[in-house]
């Protein structure tokens, strides 16, 4: 299975010729430091603020520029590049609203801590602020969404700025950085000379951590008899994921891993107990809740995790391993800060720490509980189960798999029911939640990784709020594997409509959506169906076997819920079980 | 910890960066902090300016507020004035109603105040004072049954006493 898609050709003659000063315009500095920053595939979308730049594209080979077909697509292409791969991820956007185009991509990277550089283009310097036309202050509306961002001024600030932005976007907490360039700036030529030093004051991510507190870590392990460990996103970002492994290894301490931490831990360990929160395990709830000590590593206590706080872990001591301070003791009182990347502080960690002894029975206790109360759902021989069909992804990828979601209840059944073993494997909107970004992102990913195989699961809603892309698969033969889980409804919504609100099925029914086969066919990728079980299985097998990118519908019953599920405002371990029971 | 609100004062050194002041206020205002005053101005240093901004907050905010600061890359140093010695001054401009008849009156306050007369009108004049925000409020009631016309306060600036 490998996209046809050509190597770039940058090669190190190539850089090297680059490093040579030379006269020439804000475009070209700006595409030659994309280069030496190792970028090897950009997302964009031109416009007259950008022309100059998109000018200098024009056969430029050393790295791929894709067309999508809107902004958001870009943006969240961007973002599942940099989920997948770990670099940063690049996207291109005209002025005005190009620019306002991406806001949603950013504050969902943003969100994640992803690493992208956003670059826009702006109108003349000298017209900005006075509502030219296509203008939009998107530094200004992006300032809280971006973990920085910069207006440029002049040609000869751009190559610091390329060079500082890709610094800040992958280093530390990561996160989405803004480079707002005007179009003269763009067209303006200066002396470029690669910039090979960055002097930013104020920022120095604290990487290694105080020794003395990784004591106190141990010290506690020590005395725990009912430790719990609870990893997130921050495990995948520093790649200690392999420290993890050892940490758990050697403590032998339960541990359940966040809706982004999916895939930092083996799911086929017996100390894993999935997931925890809103539609986590009731083991995970229930380990948490009676826990004495909580050990986050790389979690941020969303409350989609925490539930009710002032009910969150009550009998636990919290260690919270974290490179942004201010997550320390931001949501659930710490009393074990470690600030410092995850992987540096288990590396350093692991040395002290040995299996936690007075923990034997709480691990029975676990253990129990996962065989008492799995994941649960009520099949069925006439109808497709939506559980079902994950686990019939699941089974023919064996966790081998770059998993992409868009957001609804599709998205917690591939959570629950797909077992991830491997890091940047499992590609999702956690903290923004973003409808539209399942499908482009598994194009990032691919891009990303163009000899693996990437699935793409959407609802019937989601996949309607970026299908466009299906344009930039076909021509570009790009290999995705597009799911669409088709309930014929909003269905998370329902499912709260159902649940909260009395089943008063407000605006949920998505009545009018196209044919999702013809819709493939229209844009020249191959569009597949399935009603049935025999049905599924033949789908995915041809599915499996086509090269090139192939949509598959999988139509299932409307009425599924996803269980368990902890309502707003309960704490964690009041859990609805529905058909977990 | 403890829950009790409290005003703190906090020194910013940041970046001489176009829209750092935005960056920091808006911080402020997504993060439901409060803001009582803030002032910005140049420091010891060229490109670096500093803030000082006056807050309520518990120790927990006072906590968020310092390191969500800090996550902002023009920002240097956050300096927490109020745990330590400080000196904090204010000045404010008065124009203040004043018949002929009544300034010598109005002189006594402003002399027992330490204040100063900067500008005097046929029917009005304007009062420069120099203190603490306490000194500074307490003045203004003091002339308040004159007639104040117009009232302009720059906001606390400040600085820890001593060789700190
Ligand atoms: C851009 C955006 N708009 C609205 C929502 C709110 N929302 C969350 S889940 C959901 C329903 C999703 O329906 P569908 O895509 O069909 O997936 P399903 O839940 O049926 O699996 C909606 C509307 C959102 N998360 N994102």
């Amino acid at each position: 299975m490998s996209a046809q898609i050509p190597a770039v050709r940058s090669t190190e003659q190539l850089r090297e010729k680059w490093m040579k000063p030379e006269v020439i315009t804000g475009s070209e500095i700006l595409l030659r430091s994309l280069v030496l920053e190792g970028v090897e595939c950009v997302f964009g979308y031109p416009g007259g603020a950008v022309l100059y730049i998109y000018d200098a594209l024009y056969g430029f080979k050393d790295f791929h520029h894709l067309l999508t077909r809107h902004e958001q697509g870009a943006i969240h292409a961007a973002d599942g590049y940099a989920r997948a791969s770990g670099k940063v991820g690049v996207c291109i956007a005209t002025s005005g609203p190009g620019a306002t185009n991406t806001v949603t991509g950013i504050a969902t990277a943003f969100m994640d801590s992803v690493p992208l550089v956003v670059i826009t283009g702006n109108v003349v310097s000298s017209l900005i602020g006075t509502d030219a036309f296509q203008e939009a202050d998107i530094t200004g509306i992006t300032m809280p969404i971006t973990k920085h961002s910069y207006l440029v001024r002049s040609v000869e600030e751009l190559p610091r700025v390329i060079h500082e932005a890709f610094h800040i976007a992958n280093t530390g907490r990561k996160g989405p950085v803004l480079i707002d360039i005007p179009k003269d700036v763009s067209a303006d030529k200066t002396l470029f000379e690669p910039v090979q030093s960055i002097n930013l004051r104020g920022y120095n991510p604290k990487v290694v951590p105080n020794h003395h507190q990784l004591e106190k870590v141990a010290a506690a392990i020590k005395e725990a008899e009912r430790p719990v460990i609870l990893a997130g996103g921050g495990v995948v970002y520093s790649g200690g994921h392999e420290e993890l492994l050892e940490f758990v290894t050697r403590t032998e301490i339960p541990i359940t891993t966040t809706l982004l931490g999916l895939g930092a831990f083996p799911s086929g360990n017996p100390l894993w107990m999935g997931m925890p929160g809103m539609h986590g395990t009731y083991t995970a709830n229930q380990a948490i809740q009676n826990s004495d000590l909580l050990i986050n590593i790389g979690a941020r206590f969303d409350d989609r995790v925490t539930g009710r706080l002032d009910g969150f872990a009550p009998h636990a001591k919290v260690v919270h391993i974290d490179i942004d301070p201010a997550e320390i003791g931001k949501n659930v009182k710490t009393e074990i800060p470690v600030v410092g990347d995850v992987k540096t502080v288990l590396e350093l960690l692991n040395p002290l720490v040995g299996r936690s002894d007075k923990a034997d029975a709480w691990r029975s206790q676990i253990s129990q509980w996962m065989a008492d109360k799995p994941y649960k759902y009520k099949d069925s021989d006439t109808e497709l189960k939506p559980q079902w069909v994950i686990e019939l992804l699941n089974d023919t990828t064996k966790g081998e798999a770059i998993v992409t979601t868009d957001v609804g209840q599709h998205q917690m059944w591939a959570a629950q029911y797909y077992k991830f073993n491997q890091p940047r494997s499992w590609i999702t909107s956690g903290g923004l939640g973003t409808m539209g970004f399942g499908f482009p992102s598994a194009i990032g990913a691919q891009m990303a990784h163009p000899d693996r195989l990437v699935i793409s699961i959407n609802g019937d809603g989601g996949m309607q709020m970026c299908a466009q892309e299906l344009a930039i698969c076909a021509i570009n033969n790009i290999p995705v594997k597009v799911v669409v889980i088709n309930n014929q409804v909003l269905g998370m919504v329902r499912q709260w409509q159902e649940l909260i609100y009395e089943n008063r099925y407000s605006h949920i029914d998505l009545a009018g959506s196209p044919d999702f086969v013809k819709l493939a066919e229209a844009y020249g990728v191959k569009g597949l169906r399935a009603s049935n079980k025999e049905e599924a299985k033949q789908a995915w097998k041809e599915a499996m076997e086509t090269p090139g990118p192939v949509l598959v519908e999988f139509v299932v019953s409307k009425e599924e819920n996803v269980y368990p599920m902890v309502t707003q405002g309960s704490t964690i371990d009041q859990m609805l079980m529905g058909d977990c029971e | 910890m403890t829950t009790t609100m409290t005003s703190h004062t906090i020194a910013v050194l940041v970046n001489d960066q176009p829209g750092v002041l935005q960056r920091v206020s808006g911080l402020f205002g997504r993060r439901g902090f409060n803001i009582e005053s803030i002032t910005v101005g140049q420091s010891e240093e060229e490109g670096l300016s500093r803030m000082v901004i006056v807050t309520q907050g518990d120790d927990k905010t006072l906590e968020q507020i310092e390191k969500q600061l800090y996550k902002l890359i023009d920002v240097i140093k956050v300096v927490n004035l109020s745990s330590k010695p400080m000196v904090a001054r204010e000045l404010a401009l008065i124009k203040v109603k004043s018949e002929p008849a009544e300034r010598p009156e109005i002189m006594g306050v402003v002399e027992t105040f330490r204040a100063a007369v900067v500008d005097i009108g046929t029917n009005s004049m304007i009062v420069q004072v120099v203190g603490d925000t306490e000194k500074i409020d307490a003045m203004i009631e003091l002339l308040h049954p004159y007639g104040i016309r117009e009232l302009s306060r720059t906001g606390v600036t400040a600085m820890i006493r001593g060789n700190a």
